[in-house]
């Protein structure tokens, strides 16, 4: 059964913790505009999808470590998570890379540097 | 029984020192989290795998038009922003929805840090916000699939299996399980299953957050003696925020 307290008393607000939270939403912001800018300077690419994934794991990084508070944790409860995950690494490398181009070889499916002229003008709506 | 001035802080864990310093309840959320993630990389895989393997469109972007016969551009996929028609805005819609949700992400950890100080004022404001944004984001994609569905001004001729019936160059318009305009059909349902996912994600945690509105605005953790309960829904709801990060690069930019 619960406890019951008759008088709660509410600590001050921390205004150094509070700015520290709109720091981490400020990067966040900053990190998808350079995707943005990205997105629309750069041709698509191989290089352009690294930048997009190493971005993507900047801004996952600032979401766990700090919005899920995992960066203050202890070690071990760290390494629970982080590990697990690094497989997941492996397994795009494996399935995406090497996997998908070898089927895509094998089916022998090729690129299309024109594109298709088959088009009507539909119905406004 | 209620005479003492304490707060007594009441755990579920009845087995002296708690693994990695960590409530029973956090834990079992973070390996929930764990398990969710693999799925999601699962899902992602899948989409980053039948890409890969697709013929993919080595043209001129500017030239690009539909076809079911390559993998589309994102950026002449997610154009449309509402009440702008004919209007191209390459992702500018998706582009407000990541900001929701980050927001909505800020204000969940501002919740977090409210209850923290015990402070039940802080905990509703900022829960109800948390609330908002997530309705707002979830009628931001329900436009989104709504406009995905209905399609474009322009058809696309393909071959397609429409009510058991091979039809010849078709006139396709906007997309379903089955077929698409934007481009190979595992597109369009690659899209509807792991953005419709991510959704279904967003919706629960909405759900969850409304649940805990209630609680603290009722007092119920001020009796209990802390605001757990508003930590481990938002480690889920920024678990779903950490998600959307993803979803975002692998449909959208890349």
């Amino acid at each position: 059964m619960e406890q019951l307290t008759s008088n709660v008393v509410v600590q001050p607000v921390d205004k150094a913790k509070i700015r520290g939270i709109w720091r981490v939403a400020l990067i966040l912001a900053i990190v998808t505009a350079i995707e943005y800018a990205f997105a629309f300077a750069m041709d698509a690419g191989m290089l352009r999808t690294v930048i997009f994934i190493g971005l993507t794991i900047v801004k996952a990084w600032f979401i766990v470590s700090e919005f899920m508070h995992l960066g203050h944790e202890v070690k071990g409860l760290i390494y629970s998570i982080i590990l697990p995950m690094m497989f997941i690494i492996w397994l795009i490398v494996a399935l995406v890379n090497l996997e998908g181009g070898a089927i895509k070889e094998a089916r022998g499916v090729v690129d299309v540097d024109q594109p298709a002229t088959e088009h009507v003008g539909g119905e406004e709506h | 029984m209620a005479t003492t001035a304490t707060v007594n802080k009441r755990s579920l864990w009845g087995g002296g020192i708690e693994p990695f310093k960590a409530s029973y309840g956090k834990l079992m959320m973070w390996f929930f989290l764990l398990s969710d993630a693999f799925t999601f990389s699962g899902l992602l895989i899948t989409y980053a795998f039948l890409r890969w393997s697709a013929p993919a469109y080595t043209g001129d972007p500017e030239a690009f038009t539909f076809s079911t016969e390559y993998w589309p551009i994102p950026e002449k996929v997610y154009e449309a922003f509402p009440g702008l028609h004919g209007v191209e805005a390459p992702l500018y819609f998706v582009g407000l929805m990541t900001f929701i949700l980050i927001l909505s992400s800020v204000t969940m950890v501002l919740a977090v840090e409210a209850g923290q100080r015990m402070d039940k004022k802080g905990v509703v404001k900022w829960m109800l916000w948390t609330v908002i944004g997530g309705f707002a984001f979830l009628g931001c994609q329900a436009w989104e699939w709504s406009h995905f569905i209905h399609g474009t001004d322009i058809a696309t001729i393909g071959d397609v299996v429409k009510n058991g019936i091979w039809m010849d160059n078709y006139e396709i318009i906007g997309a379903n399980l089955s077929f698409n305009q934007y481009g190979p059909p595992t597109f369009a349902a690659l899209f509807f299953f792991i953005t419709g996912f991510h959704g279904f994600h967003v919706f629960s945690g909405v759900f969850i957050n409304v649940i805990i509105f209630f609680n603290a605005a009722n007092g119920m953790y001020e009796r209990r003696g802390h605001y757990e309960m508003v930590e481990k829904v938002g480690l889920y709801w920024h678990f779903v925020d950490l998600v959307w990060v993803f979803v975002f690069t692998f449909f959208y930019l890349i």
